[in-house]
């Protein structure tokens, strides 16, 4: 095991940010912390590079215990917090070269294991890490987190605030990173994202409530989608939220996600009744469970 | 060791790409010397002044083309009555009036105590004060040797001498001041800043999180202030000595050592600031308003401690800067050696101490 963490609680003044969290997570495994913001996961990782000291529970990084063996955790992992935390008056190489001379290493020696990623940076190497776009700053504050070969690596919400064409390039390396060997602990507020992890964990309100693999937790969601479409989505709304035994109706885009908890409820029925509301263009379409169904869905 | 070379250089490229802290670290020490040397002085130079000569006889002449031929004063007006001394006064020009009574050099030879009036413009008290004080200096000054040259001698004569400084030259009092004061600013503010600058964008984090030991990182901070707080000191020096003829009578390997020590008590203060100070701002005021000004006021820099109520003289002791004032000034002007400035040089040394042990205790090596 790569990473235990073992019923840990931590409370700040007023805020009790996490309650009673268990996980495990593999050596070499992509671990994804699903959860929107304000649920802990930031206070989680935090507490996993041993910047902060749980109240309550154990928690091992890498073998070693985050209360003890602090110094032997922060030899050995990579973390890249939230938000951008690199020299913003330096530039790329100095930067680079500052983590690596830092973690007593050179960008030669280590090279290898951000080539893929540093090739797409490389041609700005002498430009100021302020002058960079949102995704490449991403993409040099991972070079930066990986430039010492770390057994662990941390990402809290990597990629919160980069287009969605740097997002899937930046998946794509942690996939291929995964190769490595290096267990990857990642958070994220996109739910789109969770499917590209091995395993994910949901977190709200400082608790974890589901861990599995992302086609699991999509396989065991039980209750029935139903995408519904028409020209008055407010009315449509509004509408679907009247019908006995509603059990939850969510806008996605440009649809609503219908569910019944009657399991007799049919596609029909909800035909049916619409119809009698007159809606126009009125499109229904019984969909398969999307981790934002099940996250939105979740008791 | 090569990381903390490393960081070292990183904190290089840090102040060197940043305007404001060129700015501070090499314009402020020239700006305020200069400002110190030139502009801000207790010193009067060409007053304007205009007489009233009641007696008009050899001897009020005399004394009039005495004070003229001095460069503190300059004779404006000539005035005809009493009346005129209102209007000239209401005019602003003319900041001191001397009026002769009549039959004044008759008194004089007579021995029967002739009267001068000086009457001034003390809207500004200090030119009032300082004008007044010189003119009488000139006119003692007169009589003695009026009074020498007759061979006769009339009452007390008092002969003041001003030791270390015998021109009362403010230089001497400024040149150390800028000094301690450039140095507190650039030692303290600028580190517990840069500190807090890390903590603010979220790279302490990511430097927490790696094996560099957290003395190493506040090590690597200090250790260019040390060296740019010692280029500061000598400019500083080399200004006074070169363009304002401050001397320095003492040691000069004394002085650097001696400053080497109050730097190093300035950059621990400063790491203590940063161990409270979360944000830039709140680093930048806390130096403002817990050491520049203690500095500039407390530490004997501008206002005498010896005036001051008790309870701001005991606080005056727990300034560093106090300290370093007392040692430097021994230093260049008397001329002192370490046998005699080593109490100032040890409280500084156990106040160094002091900051240094609660920076340690106070340190985190997490984030709460």
């Amino acid at each position: 095991m790569s990473i235990v963490v073992q019923n840990i609680s931590k409370s700040f003044k007023t805020v009790q940010a996490l309650q009673e969290v268990s996980f495990e997570v593999k050596e070499g495994e992509l671990f994804g912390l699903i959860g929107p913001d304000g649920a802990g996961k930031t206070t989680l990782f935090r507490i996993l590079t041993t910047l902060l000291l749980p109240q309550n529970g154990q928690a091992f990084v890498a073998g070693f215990d985050v209360k003890e063996e602090y110094k032997s955790i922060r030899n050995c992992v990579g973390y890249m917090p939230g938000r951008f935390s690199l020299y913003q008056d330096l530039t790329v190489e100095e930067n680079l070269t500052f983590f690596a001379t830092t973690f007593g290493t050179t960008i030669e020696e280590n090279y290898d294991l951000i080539k893929d990623i540093y090739v797409q940076i490389e041609p700005f190497k002498n430009r100021r890490a302020k002058d960079l776009s949102g995704g490449m700053k991403q993409k040099l504050a991972l070079c930066c987190a990986l430039i010492h070969a770390p057994k662990v690596l941390f990402l809290d919400e990597p990629t919160t605030g980069v287009d969605p064409v740097s997002r899937k390039e930046f998946w794509e390396m942690l996939k291929r990173l995964k190769q490595q060997n290096i267990t990857i602990l990642v958070s994220t507020p996109y739910m789109d994202e969770a499917s590209l992890c091995d395993r994910i964990a949901f977190i709200q309100n400082g608790k974890i409530f589901k861990i599995d693999s992302p086609q699991n937790i999509i396989r065991d969601f039980q209750p029935k989608i139903y995408e519904v479409k028409s020209d008055d989505m407010y009315q449509l709304l509004s509408d679907l939220k009247q019908i006995p035994d509603t059990k939850s109706t969510f806008s996605f885009g440009e649809s609503i996600h219908y569910i019944n908890e009657k399991t007799e409820f049919t596609k029909e029925k909800l035909q049916t009744y619409l119809n009698e509301k007159a809606h126009k263009n009125l499109d229904i379409q019984l969909i398969q469970a999307t981790i934002e169904d099940v996250f939105m869905n979740a008791d | 060791m090569k990381r903390f070379l490393g960081f070292v250089k990183k904190e290089f490229y840090h102040i060197f790409r940043d305007k404001r802290s060129i700015f501070i670290l090499f314009g402020m020490p020239i700006i305020q010397i200069m400002l110190f040397g030139f502009a801000i002085t207790n010193e009067i130079n060409n007053v304007n002044i205009a007489i009233l000569d009641k007696s008009n006889d050899a001897e009020t002449k005399q004394l009039i083309a005495k004070i003229d031929a001095s460069h503190y004063f300059n004779i404006e007006q000539k005035l005809q009555s009493d009346n005129e001394i209102e209007t000239v006064f209401k005019k602003g020009k003319i900041k001191l009036v001397l009026v002769f009574e009549k039959d004044f050099g008759q008194k004089l030879t007579n021995q029967s105590q002739p009267k001068i009036q000086i009457v001034s413009d003390a809207t500004d008290p200090n030119v009032a004060n300082t004008a007044t004080n010189y003119v009488n200096a000139i006119i003692q000054n007169y009589i003695q040797e009026e009074n020498q040259g007759n061979g006769q001698q009339s009452g007390l004569v008092i002969d003041s001498r001003f030791l270390y400084n015998p021109d009362m030259r403010s230089v001497y009092t400024f040149v150390p001041g800028v000094m301690t004061v450039i140095l507190m600013l650039v030692s303290a503010m600028m580190t517990s800043i840069s500190i807090a600058r890390e903590k603010e964008i979220g790279t302490m984090e990511v430097l927490l999180v790696s094996p560099l030991h957290p003395f190493q990182v506040i090590l690597g901070k200090v250790f260019p202030y040390v060296f740019l707080s010692l280029i500061n000191a000598t400019v500083i020096v080399s200004l006074g000595v070169f363009v304002f003829g401050m001397p320095i009578r003492g040691s000069l390997f004394l002085l650097a050592a001696e400053s080497v020590l109050f730097i190093i008590t300035a950059l621990s203060l400063g790491i203590l600031i940063s161990t409270v100070a979360q944000s830039q701002q709140t680093a930048m005021l806390i130096s403002m308003m817990g050491l520049m000004l203690p500095v500039i006021i407390l530490s004997g820099f501008i206002f005498p401690i010896a005036s001051m109520p008790l309870p701001m003289q005991i606080m005056s002791n727990i300034i560093p800067a106090k300290w370093f004032i007392i040692i430097i000034k021994a230093i260049m002007l008397k001329g002192s050696d370490f046998s005699l400035v080593w109490k100032e040089t040890l409280i500084l040394l156990g106040m160094t101490l002091f900051y240094i042990l609660l920076s340690v205790k106070k340190y985190k090596i997490r984030l709460e």
